[in-house]
């Protein structure tokens, strides 16, 4: 794998933009959250609102009952705190009762309870006082005025971390929520290649956490946990950095890069990865054949978007126009920039109905973008693909890197599938 | 404070979203945080819109809020002119925006802006979605509609038919159509498919037909009180409805041409010797108020069901909901409690829901089959068919969705005779759908199979004395002998008759009597 001796796209310089910005808040990281962690209940205290989102962008009811829930508030609980606070215990008490699975509760703040200043890391310390030791409470913020999509899953495990125990031992974190597959295979990797003992954060119930200390070094396998990672530098803990783990490339640089903070060479490396890689290159090869030369333009939803980038240029052929982010994090993402050739514009924010613009002044063959925005985009004959299915499918390691390079190539081949019939046939034809 | 799991309806201003939606040229300003743009993808992906939902959203942040929101707010509106060129501006805030006391209406009217705008007053932390609707509307024609002429002809009206709404889309189509058959004209309909202008003249209708009281009856008095338009009060759904509907407009128009009815087969189907297996199919309805009342004068008139419970999530029909269930010799559910919900079908036990999205889902779970005929709405409520609810053709809809989750005609008896066939046993299900027959164990009969797995009906909440009746394990066999959509009625009757004899064990013999005496 050879790196290109250049400084890539990092001294591009940034578009910022601020305006209308069209993605959703934090709170939707519950929608994978609960299911990473099944001991966890996830409590929102906000508005109808929030309710319905979670709802909606949850496809409607997965589950007859999830582990989510939202406190709505109501007229009178805005009138007076005292009475804000005492509902909330009140429903706190009612739900815990009702689920004597749970074993970690989480508040999520939201923009009402922000606005009207209800503090929930009070309330959480109040509760985890009356429920302790059964049930431990932690709070953080999902809110959109705080943070936007994945910033809620960074949220919520940076709320985690000073709760953790300590330790001095020297241990690998594998820190972002993996669906239990990769998060499988990942640790089977790991293992082989010899480093150990590793702990994941979050782990998928209160008793597996994880202890951190001054020799803890962690690995990142999602980009956008800039909170997690400024609170378990607090704890005293190391990061590796790496580019992502998303492709075959990615994948090997993040296991060469672990390895090596273990001291473990790249041969070692290259040695237990050979067949797994070589799999994920041929199913990446697949998917790249219709890929290959096509533009393509990243909205800013998951931040995901510079990694995903990274991936489709150097490993399927494609060549972005724009890549876009809601926030744009410089340490965390050097490595992806450093790798990613010079040429596309990248952006950060957004200002959704200027973008629209350069979209359609452009014409990218692919645009990856919001729910709201993909069957108008496709009205307009431009090719789409949902950002939220990036978060929602299993995508990283080797195993799944020709998932990852299918998800981009179906909307494509799709639209020759229906060459013949599509409503926008000429520019589908063109 | 109230835990909400799922909810039947969205925030106000979600309504106010479908208002606009609906109609074109019309512009909507919503002070809002990044993450109320979740909204847009209902009307993108629910409902397959191909262009965006016209709303500027805010999108203020966390350091805005010490700052200038309210700078922020006439930038956007500012924009959104210039951008979309709307004849008229509807200006709101979000359940956030209402906290931070911007005044989005005052601010707006000091911008000088060219064309009207409306601002809206939303109580999110009171008020829902129908309201959002209801009251996006009644502003629009409080604002826009102006004094005017009467046209020559007689027209009308239609009024309701919004965004993301169960089946409006057709609904307008065919009461379009039959109206046109009655020589009635549409001089309006709105908000689907109206402009601002289209809202300015429709004063020159003789009167309104109010297709849906949910998102239309506020503006519905308003017109009948300052333009003097009398307004339709039957909801065209159901062959009888529909037949009043006629009346109602006949005296409304004077129309006296004839209205065809050879393309309605409700009737003729509900009639045919097949049904018979429908009679006193006891079904459960909930969803918005108006559809339910509708439908279980349908369900019990013209299908023949016994409508053993009905409620809807929307207070402002609580009203009129609990008057017909007390006609129907039942007390009303008024709730937005989906929990609230599932107990009260479990303790039912009907054969067969009439629901929403969420009650399909309760169906799943408690094995009883469920059609949809309430918002809230699901990419499926959208087919790409023409599926109206309202008039003839809505009638046949409605036989047919009624229909299609049950087991069909003879199945039925052929279910009771070869109820120990593999292909037959309860986890089966109707042979015309898709779901793969879950197979038996074999060298079990299918009478032990099911009594081992329990069966698939789930023991009701609450049976009547459960602590002192007893079912002996030859009753508790036999009991499962009897197909799964009978099962939760024998299962009740024999509990109460039991119950009544003052049994404390119930043996194949109570099974048998309590048959006898309850046979109609
Ligand atoms: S943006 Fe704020 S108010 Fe809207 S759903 Fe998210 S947390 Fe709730």
């Amino acid at each position: 794998m050879s790196i290109q001796p250049t400084s890539g796209c990092t001294d591009t310089p940034v578009l910022r933009e601020r305006g209308q910005r069209e993605v959703f808040c934090g709170l939707t990281g519950i929608i994978w959250l609960h299911r990473k962690m099944q001991d966890a209940f996830f409590l929102v205290v906000g508005s109808r609102t929030c309710a319905h989102l979670l709802q909606s962008a949850a496809g409607v009811m997965i589950f007859a009952e999830p582990r989510f829930g939202t406190a709505i508030l109501e007229e009178k609980d805005l009138a007076g705190m005292a009475d804000a606070n005492a509902e909330l215990d009140r429903e706190v008490a009612r739900l815990l009762e009702r689920r004597p699975d749970i074993r970690q509760l989480f508040l999520v703040g939201s923009c009402p309870s922000e606005v009207i200043k209800l503090d929930l890391s009070r309330a959480a310390e109040r509760l985890s006082e009356v429920h302790a030791p059964r049930v431990r409470v932690l709070n953080y913020s999902g809110s959109g005025i705080e943070t936007t999509f994945t910033e809620g899953e960074d949220a919520c495990l940076a709320s985690m971390v000073p709760a953790l125990p300590g330790t001095e031992a020297r241990e690998l974190l594998m820190v972002g929520a993996l669906p239990d597959v990769v998060e499988d295979q990942a640790l089977a990797l790991l293992e082989q290649i010899g480093v150990g003992p590793v702990r994941c954060l979050p782990a998928k119930r209160a008793e597996l956490d994880a202890a951190i200390g001054p020799n803890t070094r962690y690995a990142l396998t999602q980009p956008f946990l800039g909170d997690t990672h400024a609170a378990l530098q607090r704890r005293g803990a190391q990061r590796i950095a790496a580019p992502f783990p998303f492709g075959a490339e990615g994948t090997t640089l993040w296991l060469k890069a672990v390895a090596a903070e273990f001291g473990i060479g790249p041969d070692k490396v290259d040695a237990v990865v050979a067949a797994p890689r070589a799999r994920a290159e041929k199913a990446i090869a697949a998917a790249a054949a219709t890929l290959q030369g096509k533009r393509v333009f990243f909205m800013p939803d998951s931040q995901l978007e510079i990694p995903l980038a990274r991936f489709l240029t150097r490993e399927c052929g494609m060549q972005a126009v724009e890549i876009s982010t809601p926030f744009l994090h410089a340490e965390l993402h050097r490595p992806e920039l450093e790798l990613i050739a010079r040429g596309p514009t990248i952006s950060e924010g957004q200002d959704v109905d200027l973008q629209l613009d350069r979209v359609r002044a452009t014409r990218p063959d692919l645009t990856i973008c919001g729910l709201g925005l993909a069957n108008p985009l496709e009205a307009e004959g431009l090719a789409t693909k949902w950002a939220i299915e990036l978060v929602f499918t299993p995508v990283h390691f080797y195993e799944q890197a020709g998932d990852l390079a299918a998800l981009f190539a179906r909307p494509l081949r799709r639209r020759e599938i229906l060459r013949s019939s599509h409503p926008n046939r000429m520019e589908a034809a063109e | 404070m109230k835990l909400a799991v799922w909810t039947y309806e969205g925030p106000p201003h979600v309504g106010a979203m479908r208002v606009a939606t609906g109609m074109r040229d019309l512009h909507m300003v919503l002070h809002a945080p990044q993450g109320d743009t979740y909204a847009d993808l209902l009307f993108t992906m629910i409902e397959r819109r191909d262009h965006r939902p016209p709303v500027s959203y805010t999108t203020f942040q966390a350091r805005d809020l010490g700052a200038d929101t309210a700078g922020l707010f006439m930038t956007a509106a500012r924009d959104a002119h210039a951008r979309f060129a709307p004849q008229a501006l509807l200006v709101a805030a979000s359940c956030t925006a209402e906290l931070i006391q911007d005044d989005p209406g005052g601010l707006a009217e000091t911008m000088g802006l060219p064309v009207p705008v409306i601002p809206l007053e939303l109580p999110s932390y009171q008020r829902k979605e129908n309201f959002g609707a209801d009251e996006a509307f009644l502003q629009l024609c409080r604002a826009l509609a102006r004094p005017m002429e009467r046209t020559e002809r007689v027209t009308c009206n239609i009024i309701g038919p919004t965004a993301l709404g169960f089946r409006h889309r057709d609904d307008l189509a065919e009461i379009t159509g039959l109206l046109s058959e009655m020589g009635v004209e549409v001089n309006v309909a709105a908000p689907m498919g109206a402009t601002p202008a289209d809202i300015a003249r429709m004063g020159q209708a003789h009167f309104n037909v109010l297709l849906y009281p949910e998102t239309a009856e506020s503006a519905a008095r308003w017109l009948e009180k300052e333009h003097g338009q009398p307004f339709t009060r039957i909801i065209p759904i159901g062959a009888n409805a529909t037949r009043a509907f006629i009346e109602e407009v006949r005296a409304l128009s004077g129309s006296t041409l004839p209205v065809d009815e050879s393309r309605l087969r409700l009737p003729w189907w509900a009639a045919s010797v097949d049904s018979t297996y429908l009679t006193g199919k006891r079904v459960f309805l909930f969803g918005d108020g108006t559809h339910v009342m509708a439908a279980a004068k349908v369900a019990r008139d013209e299908m023949g069901f016994e409508v053993c419970g009905m409620g809807c999530y929307n207070r402002e029909q609580a009203r009129p909901m609990r008057a017909l269930a007390k006609e129907f010799g039942l007390t009303a559910l008024i709730t937005d409690d989906y929990l609230d919900v599932e107990a009260a079908i479990e303790e039912a036990a009907p054969e067969m829901i009439l629901g929403t999205q969420m009650e399909r889902h309760i169906g799943k779970r408690l094995g009883i089959p469920c059609a949809v005929i309430s918002a809230p709405v699901h990419v499926q409520d959208f087919p790409a068919r023409y599926s109206p609810q309202m008039g003839f053709e809505g009638a046949n809809v409605l036989f047919d969705t009624w229909v299609h989750p049950l087991v069909m005609g003879l199945e039925e008896h052929l279910l009771v005779m070869f109820r120990e066939d593999f292909e037959f046993h309860d986890a089966a299900g109707p042979s015309h759908h898709g779901a793969k027959a879950q197979p038996l164990p074999t060298g079990a009969t299918a009478a032990h199979a099911a009594a081992d797995e329990g069966g698939s009906m789930p023991p009701p909440a609450a049976p009547p004395s459960p602590d002192s009746i007893v079912w002996l394990g030859c009753a508790e066999r036999e009991l499962k002998k009897i197909p799964f959509f009978v099962r939760g009625k024998a299962r009740r009757n024999t509990e109460k008759f039991a119950g009544e004899k003052g049994l404390r064990e119930i043996t194949v013999d109570t099974l048998y009597e309590a048959k006898a005496h309850y046979a109609r």
